[in-house]
C-alpha cells in the first residue's frame, strides 16, 4: 500500500495553463498519473496536454471526479485557488506554489481542519508512490517501488538520498515532501503514523534539517514505532541567526540546534547518518535487525546510529 | 522585514494603542527641535533592527532641549550592534509603574497565531521563565474575542482599570497582527502608569517590534522597504534566489535549500570554510543560474564548489551557464563542480569540451575543493 495517493488517485491540475503547470502535467502524466483535469479560469474548454480545463474545481470535480489536486498558481492566488479545491469536496491538496504569505498558509489550514482534509506543502515537491502516481515536480527516474517510507522538508536534499536508496535496491512505499515554509499542512509525526500504519511499510526515512522543533517531537513518537527509522539532518555547519533558504531553517536562540535534533532523534532510536550517503546502507543494517528481533519499538532496541556511521567513517 | 520602531509604534498608534508622545530626527537639529516640541525630560532611542539596543547603551535621556542636541551628536554615526545610527526616536520620558510583555507569533506547529503575554516585562522574552508566561493560540478563523483577551489579562494578575485597558490592547494587538500580515508585533515593555491616580492608569506602548512576512510585501505597498542585507545579499535577492554569506573562502551553489545546507555541512567535514551558501533553487534555467555563478565569482573567493541534483533543473542549463560566465566573464578560482540527474550526460560532455571535470560524487567534489583552496583549516 502506498500513503496519500495511490492508482486509483484522479488528479486536478490548478494552474495547469502555466508555464510549470503545463510542463509538470505532461511529466506526470508521462510518469502514468492519472491526471483527469485542470483548472484556470477564464479558459475553461482548452486542453493542456490532452487534459480538459475548467474554469472551477466544481466542474472538474462534477464532470472528471478529481480526488486530488496539485496548485501551480502565483502565491499571491493559492488561498482562492486550494479554497476552491477543499470546498467541492478534494481531501489530498499539493501546493507546489513557493512563496505563499503565511497569513494565507494559516488560513488554508484552519479551512483544510475544517473540511478534513489534507494539504502537503506549500513550497513542496509533492507525493510520490512509485509505480503507481506521482503528483509533484520531482524527476520520474530516481524513484523504484519498494518498502521504504521517505519523509522530507527539502526537495533536492530528498532526491539525493531516494536516488542513492534507489541504487542501493532499496525502494519506496511514498515519498512525502512535508514543505520548506513555516506553516505547512503535516507534520513528521503526521506522515511517521501513515507509515506506521501502512502494511507494505517496513522502514522510514527522515530528512529533517535545522530550525523549530518538528525533528525533537517526531523522536518522541520514533520511540513507539515499531518499523526502523533512519534520520539524515542538514545544517550542521549553519551559524546561527542566518535563514538557510527555508523559511524555518534558522537556529535562533539556541533553538533548533543540529546538536539537540540528532540528541532527541537517537533517544527515539532512530539512527541518524553523517553524511547523505549513509542512509541505504543504515537502514538496512536496521532493517535485517528489525527482522531478526520482531516486533520490538525503535525505544527499545539499542544501539546508536550516528556513532556507527562515524566509526564507518573512520576506517575509511 | 522587520520595521523600525518609529514606524512599528506609528502603526500602533494609528491601530488605538496609546504609545509615548515623540516622533523620529534624522540630525541633531530635529532632535533638539522635538524635544522642545513634547517637553524634557526625553528619552532619545537609537532606531537600529536589533534587540539588546539599551543595554548596548542606545537609548539615553536628556533634561532640556539643548542636552538632547548634545546627546544626539554623539549618537548619530555611531556603530551599535553592527548597525550605523542614522536615526533616533525622541520621545517624553516615562515614568514606569509596571512593565509587561504582550506579543502576537506564529506559531508553526500549531499553525495557527500565538498570544504571548507576560507580567515580566521588559526584558527579552526568552529570558522570563516558561511559568511566568502566558500562551493562547488564536483560531484564525475567528479572530480574538475580547473575553478571550480578558482571560489572559486575568491569569497576569491584572485587575481593575489596568486590567480593562489591557486587555483592549491586546485585541488591537491582534487586529495589528492580521492587518500587517505579521510573523511577529509585540510590545515590550507595555507600561502600566499611575496617571491621574487609581482608576485612571494609562496603558503605554514604551518599545514596539513589527515584523512582516516577506512573502506578504506585496499587499502592503503603504510600507517602506527595509532591507537589512549586506550590498551582495541584496542583489542576489532581487535575482530571486536565496543567498546567505558567511565567512570562509569556499564559494557554494546548490540547487535547493536542504541541498545548499548538505553541502556547507560536507565541506566543513573536509575542514573547508564555505564563504557563503547560495540556492539556485529547483529549476533554475541558463540565465538566472549565470548570474547566481557571476555573483559567485564576485565574491572573490578562493574556490568555487557548485553542486546541482539535476531533477528539474537540466544539467545542461548549468553547464552552459557554467561556459557563459567562464568565455564572458571568466573564472579566476579553481571551480569544482559536482553534476548528476536530468540531462546529465550532456552537460558533462559540454563541460569537458571546454576542459572542464565534474564529478560525479560530492563527497569527492567536496574533498577535491576543499584542497583546491589551501587545504583543511
Amino acid at each position: 500500500m502506498a500513503i496519500y495517493i495511490d492508482e486509483k488517485t484522479k488528479v486536478l491540475v490548478q494552474g495547469i495553463t502555466g508555464n510549470q503547470g503545463a510542463f509538470h502535467t505532461k511529466q506526470m502524466l508521462a510518469y502514468g498519473t492519472r491526471v483527469v483535469a485542470g483548472t484556470s479560469p477564464g479558459k475553461g474548454g482548452q486542453e493542456v496536454e490532452g487534459v480538459p480545463v475548467f474554469d472551477t474545481a466544481e466542474e472538474a470535480v462534477e464532470a472528471r471526479g478529481a480526488n486530488a489536486s496539485v496548485i501551480f498558481v502565483p502565491a499571491a492566488f493559492a488561498k482562492d485557488t486550494i479554497f476552491d479545491a477543499i470546498d467541492n469536496g478534494i481531501k489530498t491538496v499539493v501546493a507546489i506554489t513557493e512563496g505563499i504569505p503565511v497569513h494565507d498558509a494559516m488560513e488554508i489550514m484552519a479551512f483544510a481542519r475544517a473540511h478534513e482534509a489534507v494539504v502537503i506543502g506549500p513550497n513542496t515537491f509533492g507525493v510520490i508512490s512509485p509505480g503507481k502516481c506521482k503528483i509533484g515536480i520531482m524527476p520520474n527516474q530516481i524513484y523504484a517501488p519498494g518498502k521504504v517510507g521517505v519523509v522530507a522538508r527539502s526537495g533536492t536534499l530528498s532526491y539525493e538520498i531516494a536516488a542513492s536508496l534507489t541504487q542501493a535496491g532499496l525502494g519506496q512505499t511514498t515519498v512525502v515532501g512535508m514543505g520548506g515554509d513555516r506553516v505547512v499542512g503535516l507534520s513528521f509525526i503526521d506522515v511517521l503514523k501513515r507509515f506506521q500504519a501502512d502494511p507494505e511499510t517496513e522502514g522510514v526515512v527522515l530528512i529533517g534539517e535545522i530550525g523549530g522543533r518538528a525533528e525533537e517531537e517526531a523522536a518522541e513518537y520514533i520511540k513507539g514505532m515499531t518499523k526502523p527509522v533512519v534520520a539524515y539532518l542538514a545544517g550542521k555547519a549553519a551559524p546561527p541567526g542566518k535563514r538557510m533558504g527555508h523559511a524555518g531553517a534558522i537556529i535562533e536562540r539556541g533553538r533548533g540546534t543540529f546538536d539537540s535534533k540528532v540528541k532527541a532523534l537517537e533517544a527515539g532510536g532512530a539512527a541518524v547518518a553523517d553524511l547523505p550517503w549513509q542512509v541505504p546502507e543504515l537502514l538496512k543494517g536496521r532493517l535485517a535487525s528489525a527482522k531478526a528481533g520482531g516486533g520490538e519499538t525503535a525505544a527499545t532496541r539499542n544501539g546508536n546510529g550516528h556513532g556507527e556511521a562515524g566509526k564507518k567513517k573512520g576506517k575509511k | 522585514m522587520k520595521l523600525y520602531e518609529y514606524l512599528a509604534k506609528e502603526i500602533l498608534g494609528k491601530s488605538g494603542i496609546p504609545t509615548p508622545p515623540g516622533r523620529v530626527a534624522m540630525n541633531p537639529d530635529e532632535v533638539a527641535a522635538v524635544a522642545a516640541e513634547i517637553g524634557a525630560p526625553v528619552a532619545i532611542k537609537a532606531q537600529i533592527l536589533a534587540g539588546g539596543r539599551g543595554k548596548a547603551g542606545g537609548i539615553r535621556f536628556a533634561d532640556h532641549p539643548e542636552q538632547a542636541r548634545a546627546v544626539a551628536k554623539e549618537m548619530f554615526g555611531a556603530d551599535l550592534k553592527g548597525f550605523k545610527i542614522d536615526r533616533l526616536l525622541v520621545e517624553k520620558k516615562l515614568k514606569i509603574e509596571n512593565e509587561l510583555y504582550v506579543g502576537v507569533a506564529v506559531d508553526g506547529a500549531a499553525k495557527l497565531p500565538l498570544l504571548i503575554a507576560s507580567a515580566q516585562g521588559g526584558m527579552s522574552i526568552e529570558e522570563v521563565p516558561e511559568k511566568a508566561i502566558v500562551k493562547r493560540p488564536i483560531d484564525i478563523t475567528w479572530g480574538l474575542y475580547p473575553y478571550t483577551a480578558r482571560e489572559v489579562v486575568r491569569r497576569l494578575g491584572l485587575t481593575g482599570t489596568p486590567a480593562k485597558k489591557v486587555a483592549e490592547v491586546l485585541v488591537k494587538l491582534y487586529r495589528v497582527f492580521r492587518a500587517y500580515d505579521a510573523e511577529l508585533v509585540e510590545i515590550n515593555p507595555l507600561i502600566i502608569a499611575a496617571g491621574e491616580g487609581p482608576g485612571k492608569e494609562e496603558v503605554i506602548a514604551a518599545d514596539a517590534r513589527l515584523n512582516v512576512d516577506d512573502y506578504a510585501l506585496f499587499r502592503h505597498k503603504e510600507l517602506p522597504v527595509i532591507d537589512e542585507g549586506t550590498a551582495l545579499e541584496k542583489k542576489v535577492k532581487a535575482i530571486g534566489l536565496a543567498y546567505v554569506e558567511l565567512d570562509g573562502d569556499i564559494a557554494v551553489m546548490a540547487n535547493g535549500a536542504g541541498m545548499a545546507m548538505a553541502t556547507l555541512d560536507i565541506l566543513s567535514r573536509y575542514g573547508g570554510r564555505p564563504a557563503n551558501f547560495l540556492d539556485a533553487g529547483g529549476g533554475a534555467s541558463v540565465e538566472p543560474t549565470a548570474q547566481a555563478i557571476d555573483v559567485l565569482v564576485a565574491t572573490k573567493p578562493k574556490a568555487i564548489l557548485i553542486n546541482i541534483f539535476g531533477g528539474i533543473t537540466r544539467c545542461d542549463d548549468v553547464a552552459k551557464a557554467i561556459l557563459w560566465v567562464k568565455q564572458n566573464r571568466g573564472i579566476p578560482v579553481p571551480l569544482v563542480v559536482r553534476l548528476v540527474g536530468t540531462n546529465e550526460a550532456e552537460g558533462v560532455r559540454l563541460l569537458q569540451e571546454a576542459g572542464l571535470n565534474a564529478y560525479r560524487s560530492l563527497d569527492e567534489a567536496a574533498a577535491k575543493v576543499v584542497a583546491a583552496a589551501g587545504g583543511a583549516k
